[in-house]
């Protein structure tokens, strides 16, 4: 099952790689991994995707939370969530047609054109991992994919529950 | 007023003197030559001067095994920092409070491919506890306690910390503060067990019929045997010991059944997997103990206490997991155990002893010498035993030897036995018994070893002589790498595939070279009268080479992917 872990930890110089070798080293899974450090520059916020049964993930929050520059970690798909991914996409938009239709299906996603070439458009769009996929099907049915990139998700707790030192 | 300002390396000296280290295990180089400079001008820490880092690292590791300090490690970048790595992974495994000083090149050449420079950081990551990039010259006493705070605290581990030599110069200069009572937001073992969890541990405990505790090296490392003792006792249960945990409880007490695992004893291995209740205490069900974790113990309801959550439910599913200290947890469980009139079920535990005598009365762990043939190697360390009244500090390397050493030296305290148990790193030990030997001077320090291990540091034989360290070493001596040949007598069709040495050099020669005494044992009749010579002689070391059966098995040992008491007893002979 997939799984979005948040971590909390020291920003400090090796904290991220100390969790990228957690991670290859007991052989873990990492579908996506975003980092950046928080309104308190003091901390770093990591968001993975992970893909695991019940006991490998209590192996890697255990094993997350037992590196020393670790604060805190939590499992964000045991209770309501927000997620959320960022994708920026280019795209052929040759001729009338195709521009057309891009724009239409970019308007349907709420996605926006960010920036047009002679030949191409570029499309920004954020929502779940799921909307992503099925925008980008989409595409493919109708132009040609040049290039794309995802931010990795991330997420945060509904509600008043709050990861914070 | 001025305030004094210091250097690094002064800075380096002054924190390791705050926390009261006696001794530095280490080897000097290009990047550390400041902290050398600083060294040879104080003398409240002794510098002990290694022939390879990866002995500083072992003997750092046997100093910090029999006296509970942590210890201390310096070496220069490069090749000096990677030469520590295999004994940075041997206290890791182990647990092993450690912290590594290495040097590292001017933090303006870092990432440059500099003369000597390697990401030590990097290279340790997978092996160490924490570890710290120093870049500050003001930061270094602080992180230096740190360093000492995170490898003796929780579960230990080593520690490593880089120090760029531009921070270690005389030109560089600050002023000194260490806050020695540290305290950090994202590290906070825990301590105490959870009283839910205690009580509930309390409730299975009264409803066993058949229990089992099975205590490992966490209770060395806390020093809680006597808490152990009182709690067996207490429980009137039987007692199995890993081979990290072996001197937890007495190895002659009468509750005491032998280690468990691959080479465990026939009654302990038969005790776990007939036990109702099994209460495990800072053991970590590690692969050797369990065999096929699928046949496990079918009927046990397991108690872990550890103080590492992630050793819990790892391997072996723990229905009541306790996480803290052990010697803390265990009180808990006795004040617990006391508050709800805990009695043992007397008739229950008469048919569960009745069982392990049964077991135990057949004697499986066992030899055969026969007068005129070869010296056994269980025979040598029965020897040993007698001679040293079970008293002696015994470090291992990694063999035969060191099952041998395990079954046949009941081990009376803990800390007594020093081996490289989870790494299993031949060469570990005579570095630890050099370590042990400086702690305890008047102590007798055994190094028992084997032809292969002695051959991977027996340049330390010239540290010995010059920091007059007179361990004896027992080199069971069977011309082979004994286990390696065990399994491929019982799992490669006797193929002997690079198991046997055939240029050993005159080990008795070697050591009086080094300026040792070297004694040769190679019949039965002199066995036991060359042994009491070796250890009578106390201001030089002595190198005993004793030449054993090359041809004999450690049994019992457990058939693969079969349950704990699937063990072959002897040679063709399953249990």
């Amino acid at each position: 099952m997939r799984h979005i872990l948040s971590i909390l930890l020291e920003n400090e110089p090796g904290a991220l790689s100390r969790i990228v070798g957690l991670f290859s080293q007991r052989a873990f899974n990492i579908e996506s991994l975003t980092v950046a450090p928080t309104d308190d520059n003091t901390l770093s916020r990591i968001t993975i995707a992970t893909i695991g049964d019940d006991k490998v993930l209590e192996q890697i929050v255990k094993q997350v939370n037992k590196l020393v520059d670790v604060i805190k970690i939590t499992d964000l798909t045991e209770r309501k969530h927000v997620e959320r991914e960022l994708l920026l996409v280019k795209v052929v938009a040759m001729n009338d047609k195709s521009r057309t239709e891009v724009k239409r299906i970019s308007d349907i996603f709420r996605g926006a054109i960010v920036d047009i070439g002679k030949q191409i458009y570029t499309i920004e769009l954020t929502g779940s991992s799921d909307k992503l996929n099925a925008f980008i099907e989409t595409l493919n049915n109708e132009t040609e994919i040049i290039e794309s990139v995802r931010s990795g998700c991330v997420g945060i707790a509904r509600g008043e529950k709050a990861l914070r030192v | 007023m001025t305030k004094e300002l210091f250097t690094g390396a002064e800075m380096v000296v002054k924190a390791l003197s705050a926390l009261k280290v006696k001794y530095i295990f280490g080897y000097p180089g290009g990047s550390v030559l400041d902290l050398y400079d600083a060294i040879f001008q104080q003398d409240e820490i002794e510098h002990i001067l290694v022939r390879h880092e990866q002995a500083a690292t072992h003997m750092a590791d046997g100093y910090s095994r029999a006296t509970g300090e942590v210890g201390v490690v310096l070496a220069t970048s490069g090749p000096g920092a990677t030469n520590c790595v295999t004994g940075i992974a041997t206290a890791y495994m182990d647990s092993i409070p450690m912290v590594v000083l290495a040097g590292q090149v001017p933090t303006t050449l870092i990432g440059n491919d500099a003369f000597q420079e390697t990401d030590i950081v990097g290279c340790t990551r997978p092996i160490i506890k924490h570890s710290f990039n120093c870049r500050d010259l003001a930061d270094i006493p602080n992180v230096i306690a740190k360093a000492f705070y995170i490898a003796s605290t929780g579960r230990p581990g080593p520690v490593v910390v880089e120090l760029p030599k531009d921070l270690l110069i005389p030109q560089n200069k600050a002023e000194f503060a260490i806050e020695l009572d540290v305290k950090m937001r994202s590290y906070n073992p825990n301590v105490k067990g959870h009283p839910k969890q205690i009580r509930k541990a309390v409730k299975t405990i009264n409803e066993a019929k058949k229990l089992v505790v099975y205590s490992g090296g966490g209770i060395v490392l806390s020093d809680a045997s006597e808490l152990l003792t009182t709690l067996v006792e207490t429980l009137k249960a039987p007692i199995t010991n890993t081979l990290m945990g072996l001197g937890g409880i007495s190895g002659t007490h009468e509750n005491f059944v032998g280690m468990l695992g691959m080479h465990g004893s026939f009654e302990a291995n038969k005790t776990m997997a007939n036990a109702d209740v099994i209460l495990a205490l800072g053991a970590r069900f590690d692969d050797r103990v369990t065999n096929n974790v699928e046949k496990f113990c079918p009927n046990a309801t397991i108690i872990h206490v550890d103080i590492d959550p992630t050793s819990i439910s790892k391997t072996i599913n723990a229905h009541v997991p306790v996480v803290g200290l052990v010697e803390v947890v265990m009180q808990q469980l006795l004040d617990e155990l006391a508050a709800t009139n805990f009695t043992p079920d007397e008739e229950a535990l008469a048919d569960w002893w009745q069982q392990i005598h049964l077991w135990r009365d057949m004697r499986h762990v066992g030899y055969k010498q026969v007068a005129g043939e070869k010296i056994k190697p269980q025979r040598v360390v029965e020897a040993m035993y007698k001679i040293t009244n079970g008293e002696a500090y015994v470090a291992s390397d990694v063999g035969q030897h060191q099952m041998f050493a395990a079954q046949y030296y009941p081990f009376a305290k803990p800390r007594q036995w020093i081996n490289s148990g989870g790494a299993g790193t031949m060469g570990f030990g005579l570095p630890a018994a050099m370590g042990v030997k400086l702690a305890f001077p008047d102590k007798h320090v055994i190094c028992i070893t084997g032809d292969g291990s002695i051959q991977m540091n027996i340049q330390e034989l010239s540290t010995c002589l010059q920091y007059n360290l007179p361990v004896v070493i027992v080199a069971l001596n069977n011309r082979s790498l004994g286990m390696v040949r065990q399994w491929q007598d019982m799992v490669y069709g006797g193929r002997h595939s690079s198991s046997y040495m055939e240029s050993l050099p005159d080990f008795t020669k070697i050591a009086e070279a080094y300026g040792h005494v070297g004694i040769k044992i190679d019949t039965l009749d002199e066995l036991d009268s060359k042994l009491a010579q070796a250890f009578s002689i106390k201001n030089k070391l002595v190198f005993v080479d004793v030449l054993v059966d090359e041809k004999e098995h450690v049994y019992p040992m457990h058939i693969r992917q079969g349950g704990i008491d699937d063990m072959w007893v002897e040679k063709g002979v399953k249990a």
